[in-house]
């Protein structure tokens, strides 16, 4: 085949840029975790990209091989048999490698998929730090239940303790991702969901709202910096010193659509994640919700909770619906 | 008075962005010049006649090329919009909404109107005459689909100058495709562009699987079915069991958004994740649904240009099959992170790898046909050739989103746009543009310049590698999908400006393709054999372009690859294995205007419901009851062609060889 060398020349100088683009760039985020979670991750990643290459490697060269091997010029020497259309032995070797392959990459999927598992704690001799996690339109709201403090579009949490991330969202879904501790794990209104992270080294990490939730969720990230427990305990302190209060008023302003900056509050309405969450979970016409308001909400939010810790909380409307009946029975 | 109009005005048309008049001076100027050039060349009942009220396989395939070329150019610059807009940090170019909207249009476009359309257009023009039929089992229904098609793009498209466009993304997720979270109109066109449409694909599925199962020349058995013939059966059964959940799904979400229903509102016990399942059980197949016949295509272009008969027939069968029904049972995958559980997750990781198995098996059967044959470069060849490294590293980083626990670091992340990208481009669109190259001259009876082709080709195939492959790593970097400026100090940037210049690379690679289809209807190369590429298929076995019938005497079909055989028997001065056969009337189905006609009243119809203008959405009802009682009340359909008619046509295309 003839092609035009202009074309060649301009294919070899592209190949050129982008690879020395591609060299230049530092490690990418999700290859250079600092954090324990991120790290099985990238580990995972590698296996398969290992077990993939076995037969995609070997696929391209051959690839190459033939189409070079057997092009149409008069006086290729290389074989001829227009009618040869099937070899039994060789369909069985590639319906059988990639089938051992696929088999091999699936017993290590489902291994990593129960010890990734988003709600399952990290082993650590010490206690995890819970932070409740709203997404708004559009910002971000972190509640540290624990602390008594309320932060808007940016974390602080100890290095080398596990953060235990409560999630949910008063606004369509949206996604909460921090790609140098770990995967990422969807915020949905109505449901909390659980998300264990560890930041192994001190550090600002970039944090973002991966799925889009309308016009400025791009302007959804939030760094998440990873400091001593004595820088922690210092920063909690002056948070609850010097901000103000976030009152239930001021939350609903808060949730408004909006995009805002950095805030602090040296308070937040209790139970106000639990009340977020329980917002949306109306029983509707099941008609078991009824009468003992306030109690019976707590009773059943304290439900969702432990369902949250069982990792049982399940998005479809039936499950809540048991619970409503479970909490039923019990009265 | 003036007033109410004026700002009746300024909601209704879309105001305040430059590129918006630009489209729509660009858009009056195009309609006046096609009104002025059909009254000048008095052409309106050529137009009418010939085309708007075809029952013709071949031109209702051929009008579906030209609209989905057509889209794929709308679609092709929403791309580069975007690629502008974030080829640097801080670019101001277009606001976050505006954004929004172009990546919505982006994916809706490129999949449902401009890639559907293409493969029916292939479909059309390919399968009856490869099975050696005179037209598709259902030609009114087949018009009909394509007028649906067409009618729901343009309504649709017509978002962008008059009401505003969708902006919820391409699946428009619940809630914010809610009434709650986009009140405009956008969400309606949407709506009633992809279900007016929809219910065409869907009519369309139903009328090839009639035509594969039932319409095939007397002989031959389906086993000995050319390939692209069973892509696109398989694909066709995707379809019949896809579409429905699709237009239950939007169905749904109407009711929200006109009744107040709650499906998948957030409040009053709505289920929001509930549309998301409902939407990918749609949604996955149907990427599956696009790229299968796409597989067909590549296997009758690798035996074609290898010389050789393709290899593990039956196995390329079994895989298709395999891949329609696994592709039900996958549509989890999606969304990994919306935290089911490992259970779940586990058993969609592993439907999701198992699919890798038989679209493996494919590759190396199509390498295994290439291998001791005699391969030619041609444009649809290299079309070929390029698609199988791109889609064999696409498949891996599939398999790599497949593996659960690691698409929670990939998901909503460039890593998965560039995946879905290099999948879609590399096989899909690589596909369909081998498929057009191959077929053309069976269209039009002249080929495509080859030159500008392989110009076309290459700067696609670049472009391509420099647009996606950085995509990767700034996923891997942590740069999410859908966002429309990001900051210097995310490092983001120059691998950002490498992509944009490949997207344009693409671009440009579009217009070669445009240069080329005018330069070659220029100075055309005539066709004159039928046979033009020394094909195996029966539709090389009649001229080109195809008369009216197809074929003057349904052929007898002895084998697979039925024509080569022929060919091979006559070189080796064989007698041939079939039997004249006479010449007898030929019975064909009469043009009709109804499809034109209550296509446009749904037109209606889903204008007024976007708008909730009863006045326009009823009368448009109202239209469409007429037109399906008049068809259910004529009985004058069809005709018969007389010998002589068939025998004058015969000799003349045939006379020329």
């Amino acid at each position: 085949m003839k092609k035009p060398s202009t074309l060649k020349r301009i294919t070899a100088a592209l190949m050129l840029v982008l690879t020395m683009v591609l060299l230049s760039g530092c490690n990418p985020m999700v290859l250079d975790p600092k954090g324990p979670i991120g790290e099985s991750q990238k580990d995972l990643i590698y296996i398969s990209t290992l077990l993939c290459a076995i037969i995609i490697v070997p696929v391209l060269i051959l690839t190459v091989i033939i189409v070079w091997r057997y092009r149409d010029k008069p006086d290729n020497k290389a074989g001829y048999a227009p009618k040869w259309e099937h070899s039994t032995k060789l369909e069985v070797i590639w319906w059988g490698i990639p089938i051992i392959i696929i088999a091999v990459l699936a017993v290590v999927t489902v291994k990593y998929t129960y010890d990734l598992e988003p709600s399952k704690a990290i082993e650590s001799e010490k206690e995890p730090l819970t932070i409740e996690v709203t997404s708004l339109d559009w910002k971000w709201l972190f509640t540290y239940p624990e602390q008594g403090i309320a932060t808007v579009n940016y974390l602080k949490f100890p290095e080398d303790r596990p953060i235990k991330f409560k999630l949910t969202s008063d606004a369509p879904m949206n996604s909460f991702w921090i790609p140098e501790l770990g995967g990422q794990i969807y915020t949905m209104s109505g449901m909390a969901m659980t998300l264990y992270l560890q930041a192994d080294e001190p550090g600002v990490y970039y944090g973002a709202g991966a799925n889009f939730s309308g016009e400025h969720f791009g302007k959804m990230r939030f760094d998440a910096t990873a400091i001593s427990d004595e820088e922690f305990e210092s920063w909690v302190q002056e948070v609850k010193g010097t901000s103000e209060i976030l009152t239930q008023d001021g939350y609903n302003k808060l949730s408004e659509q909006s995009t805002v900056g950095e805030v602090s509050y040296s308070a937040f309405p209790e139970g106000l994640f639990d009340s977020i969450v329980m917002k949306y979970v109306t029983p509707g016409s099941s008609g078991h919700h009824h009468g003992g308001e306030e109690e019976e909400k707590e009773g059943e939010s304290a439900e969702a909770q432990q369902q949250v810790d069982q990792n049982k909380m399940s998005m479809d409307m039936e499950t809540n619906e048991t619970n409503h009946e479970n909490h039923a029975d019990h009265q | 008075m003036l007033d109410n109009i004026k700002e009746f005005a300024s909601e209704f048309f879309v105001t305040g962005d430059p590129l918006i008049y630009g489209a729509d001076v660009s858009i009056g100027l195009a309609m006046i010049a096609i009104i002025t050039v059909l009254t000048y060349f008095k052409k309106w009942g050529w137009l009418w006649r010939e085309w708007l009220t075809t029952v013709d396989h071949k031109r209702v395939g051929i009008m579906y090329i030209i609209a989905s070329i057509l889209m794929l150019f709308r679609g092709g610059v929403d791309a580069l919009l975007m690629r502008t807009q974030i080829a640097l940090p801080d670019i101001q170019f277009l606001e976050a909404e505006h954004y929004n909207q172009i990546f919505t249009t982006h994916g809706v476009i490129m999949i449902l109107f401009m890639a559907m359309p293409l493969m029916f257009g292939l479909f059309n023009i390919v399968v009856p005459l490869q099975i050696g039929a005179r037209d598709v089992a259902y030609p009114f229904l087949n018009s009909l689909s394509f007028w649906m098609f067409f009618f729901g793009a343009m309504l649709f498209n017509m978002s962008f100058v008059i009401g505003g466009s969708p902006d919820a993304g391409w699946l428009s997720y619940a809630p914010l495709s809610e009434l709650s979270h986009s009140p405009g109109v956008g969400q309606d066109f949407y709506i009633w562009g992809i279900q007016i449409s929809g219910i065409g694909s869907l009519a369309t599925g139903i009328n090839f699987i009639v035509t594969i199962l039932k319409m095939r020349a007397p002989g031959m058995k389906l086993m000995q079915m050319p390939m692209f013939s069973w892509s696109v059966l398989s694909s066709c059964v995707t379809i019949i069991f896809a579409f429905p959940i699709l237009t239950v799904t939007l169905a749904l979400l109407f009711l929200d958004r006109y009744l107040g229903a709650h499906f998948f509102t957030l409040d009053g016990g709505g289920n929001p994740m509930m549309y998301v399942n409902l939407i990918w059980m749609w949604g996955h197949p149907e990427v599956y649904i696009v790229v299968l016949p796409a597989f067909g295509i590549f296997s009758e272009v690798v035996a074609t240009f290898s010389k050789k008969k393709l290899f593990g027939y039956k196995s390329m069968v079994f895989a298709m099959m395999i891949i329609s029904v696994l592709s039900f049972f996958t549509w989890l995958h999606h969304f990994f992170t919306m935290g089911s559980g490992a259970d779940v997750n586990a058993f969609f990781a592993i439907t999701t790898m198992l699919i890798a198995i038989p679209t493996g098996v494919k590759i190396f059967n199509w390498l295994f046909t290439m291998f001791r044959g005699r391969i030619t470069f041609t444009t649809p060849m290299l079309w070929t050739l390029a698609f199988i490294p791109c889609f064999v590293i696409g498949g891996m980083t599939g398999v790599l989103l497949s593996v659960a626990p690691a698409d929670f670091q990939f998901h909503n992340s460039y890593f998965l746009i560039a995946h879905f990208h290099q999948v879609l481009i590399g096989g899909v669109a690589f596909g369909y543009f081998a498929g057009l190259s191959y077929w053309w001259p069976k269209m039009f009876g002249f080929k495509l310049n080859e030159k500008l082709g392989k110009w076309a080709f290459w700067l696609w195939n670049i472009g391509f590698y420099v647009c996606f492959m950085p995509q990767y790593f700034l996923g891997l970097d942590g740069m999410t999908r859908r966002v429309s400026e990001y900051s210097w100090d995310m490092g983001w940037g120059p691998l950002n400006l490498v992509s944009t210049i490949g997207g344009f690379l693409m671009g440009i690679g579009f217009l070669f393709q445009v240069w080329q289809i005018a330069h070659s209807i220029k100075f055309m190369e005539r066709d004159t054999t039928g046979d033009p590429w020394n094909g195996r298929t029966l539709e090389w076995s009649i001229p080109s372009p195809a008369p009216l019938y197809n074929f003057a005497t349904l052929p007898q079909v002895k084998d697979q690859d039925d024509w080569w055989e022929d060919k091979q028997r006559k070189q080796q001065g064989l007698p041939s294995l079939k039997t004249p056969q006479p010449i007898e009337p030929i019975h064909m189905p009469k043009n009709s205007a109804i499809p034109f006609i209550k296509s446009l009243c749904w037109f209606v119809a889903g204008f007024g419901f976007v708008f909730d203008w009863l006045f326009f959405a009823i009368p448009g009802m109202i239209g469409v009851l007429i037109c399906m009682l008049v068809r259910s009340f004529s009985y004058d359909t069809d005709y018969y062609i007389p010998v002589d008619e068939v025998k004058r046509t015969e000799a003349a295309l045939r006379g020329t060889n």
